[in-house]
């Protein structure tokens, strides 16, 4: 009798539950929405543009698209027979075509990656090709230049006609590709990024350690005095991080220089006779950076601190550590979190410094993003540009991920 | 803390930690200040002693030239920027507080990501990308680009200010006959204010600093102040950058107590 009461009638409670779902469904829709308009403007603005140009680090379109019939020859051609006159003849019409369309420019800087002497040798043939061959194609190629009979020519041309490629991320790790297909080192004096991203490696790191062991201590200190002061302390650490990178990069050219105030201060002081060499060098790089990223190393180990209660430590000195031991084994296990986040966040805005090493460094402390500018401002080397810059993206959403990871997990256990 | 109790070591312990916090935060300011008074001098080397006063360097900055127009392309290109980033991050910093939809957390992901991403990599990314749609040095091509770097910090800082936000305020506004456009201006806006303005500022310093991208995408016409300073510094460095510099510290000084005023009025952010 009870349950029967209880139960309400089955029409309404049906009607209830699908009106509940649809207001939740309607809910997560508007919510959706909301989020679309930014979504949307990021994978047009942001995600598709640096997909693209990830696409350029395989991508090998340019004799294909300048000479397609003859790319196809030469991608069922096996490399050993001599080139038959279809091929001559095919390669005629498409360089005509290829000049007259403007396909030759993007053909002709691809060659040079195979073979410097390449271009040079299909600009001058363009300029000296008749309408229609004397005997075949064949002769008039060979008796304009005699490259064209070589085997080693046409070897070239097909190792540029798949329309994509590995060299480009090969080279970026000093490989390549060897006549045989194999993959090899390159030869040791060509062997470059590697060492490129050694440095990279390198200096991030070396900044990241700085920073954790001025920071950890300035955090400390800010979490644990009394709140007027650690604000009126807290501008110093804010200020920088609100000027300018190119306001500090400035100054330390100013502080740092010959002539500069350390230098002359140090002198004044007697340390040293003869300044000190501190800028344009791997010095100068490291303390403009330090300075740049040590408010992203003492921001969040601040806000784990301040949530650390003194009383652990106090509880611990009161039953007989000694205050050091009660820092490191109660203490200094808290702020873990902290020092995670700190220390990925600074390490991956390091690894994509461009600007303070351009300005306060020598060629020898250039790091992958100076090179990725290179090629694609100075030598128009596109696919170097980008398989460079994926390798660099590669690393930097590893460690992101793992930055995700660890915020994720301290937040809930915080609160 | 010193107590009448602690030992000899501990208190040599105690003074050497501070004086190292103390030369930690010396470090981090003396560059801000060291290139103020230098935009006085009257001689035209970047060195200390100081040889006289004067107001020479910023006479140059504010006549006609490269210096003014550069400030001018900026002051057009960060308020632009940083209003987009303000509509597109508050809107979707609202949407992620109000339910739980599949990919949320991915979506987040991606809204952050260009925070961290190496900007030389977005430069390049969106230089092919731009020179293909025809926004290449244009002022359109530089907003769109600044706003998707602000983006993140706006959607940070709304976000941070809506964890203190009862939604029942909302349900009360549509009980009450409001319509959804009318909740969101009238109760949800003004108690998250303080943080669309914080995000909005961050954006706009963003912009107002950046010169990877920019360098990328923009002409001579475009060029925004920090290109301008850049390749003051690359070519020669005169007073001029440091009358440019004592003018934007200005500028960041402004920007941290606005920003700080409004986090003490929502403790939230």
């Amino acid at each position: 009798m009870a349950t029967q009461t209880m139960a309400p009638p089955p029409t309404t409670q049906t009607s209830l539950k699908t009106q509940l779902r649809r207001a939740e469904r309607r809910r997560k829709l508007n919510a959706f929405l909301l989020v679309a308009p930014l979504a949307l403007f990021l994978l047009v603005i942001f995600v598709f543009p640096i997909g693209s140009m990830l696409w350029r680090s395989v991508d090998n379109s340019e004799l294909s698209q300048a000479l397609p019939q003859t790319a196809q020859l030469l991608s069922a051609w096996d490399g050993q027979q001599p080139p038959s006159e279809a091929f001559y003849a095919s390669l005629a019409q498409e360089l005509k075509s290829a000049l007259a369309n403007g396909n030759i420019g993007s053909l002709g800087r691809r060659l040079t990656y195979e073979d410097p002497t390449l271009r040079t040798l299909v600009t001058q043939t363009i300029r000296k090709l008749p309408d229609t061959p004397e005997t075949t194609w064949q002769q008039t190629f060979s008796t304009l230049n005699p490259r064209w009979a070589e085997l080693s020519t046409w070897q070239a041309l097909k190792k540029a006609a798949p329309t994509t490629t590995d060299r480009y991320l090969l080279a970026s790790l000093d490989l390549e590709r060897n006549a045989q297909g194999e993959i090899t080192a390159v030869a040791p004096e060509k062997q470059v990024y590697i060492d490129v991203f050694l440095r990279t490696l390198a200096i991030a790191g070396a900044v990241t350690l700085i920073c954790l062991i001025m920071g950890f201590p300035l955090a400390y200190l800010l979490a644990t005095l009394p709140t007027g002061t650690s604000n009126l302390l807290m501008i110093f650490v804010l200020l920088p991080f609100w000027t300018s990178l190119l306001v500090r990069t400035a100054a330390w050219i100013v502080l740092l220089q010959s002539g500069g105030m350390v230098n002359t201060s140090l002198m004044g002081l007697g340390f040293i006779s003869q300044p000190l060499e501190l800028v344009f060098n791997r010095v100068g790089v490291l303390i403009a950076m330090v300075h740049i990223l040590l408010p992203f190393m003492v921001l969040p180990l601040y806000s784990v601190m301040k949530g650390i209660s003194p009383h652990y430590q106090r509880a611990a000195i009161s039953l007989g550590a000694h205050p050091f031991k009660a820092f490191w084994q109660v203490y200094a296990p808290q702020t873990l979190a902290g020092v995670g986040a700190g220390t990925i966040l600074v390490f991956i805005m390091a690894l994509g410094y461009y600007i303070t090493p351009a300005l306060l460094g020598g060629p020898s402390d250039q790091m992958v993003s100076y090179y990725v500018a290179y090629y694609t401002n100075t030598t128009n080397n596109w696919g170097m540009a980008a398989a460079l810059g994926s390798l660099l993206l590669i690393i930097t959403l590893v460690l992101y991920m793992l930055y995700q990871r660890l915020v994720n997990q301290q937040t809930p256990n915080r609160r | 803390m010193i107590q009448p109790y602690t030992s000899r070591l501990e208190r040599i312990w105690f003074w050497a930690f501070r004086l190292f916090c103390g030369l930690v935060l010396i470090f981090l300011m003396l560059p801000v200040l060291v290139i103020i008074p230098l935009s006085f001098n009257s001689s035209s080397f970047l060195t200390y002693p100081l040889s006289g006063f004067s107001w020479q360097w910023y006479e140059t900055i504010f006549s006609p030239g490269p210096w003014l127009e550069s400030l001018k392309n900026s002051l057009i290109v960060a308020p632009l920027a940083t209003l987009l980033a303000m509509i597109f991050g508050t809107l979707a910093a609202v949407g992620f507080n109000r339910a739980e939809f599949p990919g949320k957390n991915l979506l987040m992901a991606l809204i952050i990501s260009p925070m961290v991403a190496p900007l030389v990599i977005v430069a390049v990314g969106m230089y092919f990308f731009f020179a293909q749609v025809g926004l290449l040095n244009s002022y359109l091509g530089l907003v769109l680009a600044h706003a998707v770097l602000g983006v993140p910090f706006v959607v940070i800082t709304v976000n941070a200010t809506l964890q203190g936000f009862d939604t029942n305020q909302m349900r009360a506004g549509a009980s009450l006959g409001a319509n959804p456009v009318q909740v969101f201006f009238d109760i949800v806006l003004p108690q998250i204010l303080p943080g669309v303005i914080s995000g909005g500022l961050f954006a706009f310093a963003t912009s107002f600093d950046e010169v990877v991208v920019a360098l990328f995408i923009a002409s001579p016409t475009e060029r925004t102040l920090p290109i301008q300073m850049f390749s003051g510094i690359r070519e020669n460095i005169s007073p001029a950058i440091a009358a440019m510099a004592t003018i934007m510290i200005l500028m960041s000084v402004l920007l941290l107590l606005v920003v700080e005023l409004l986090r003490r009025r929502s403790v939230r952010i």
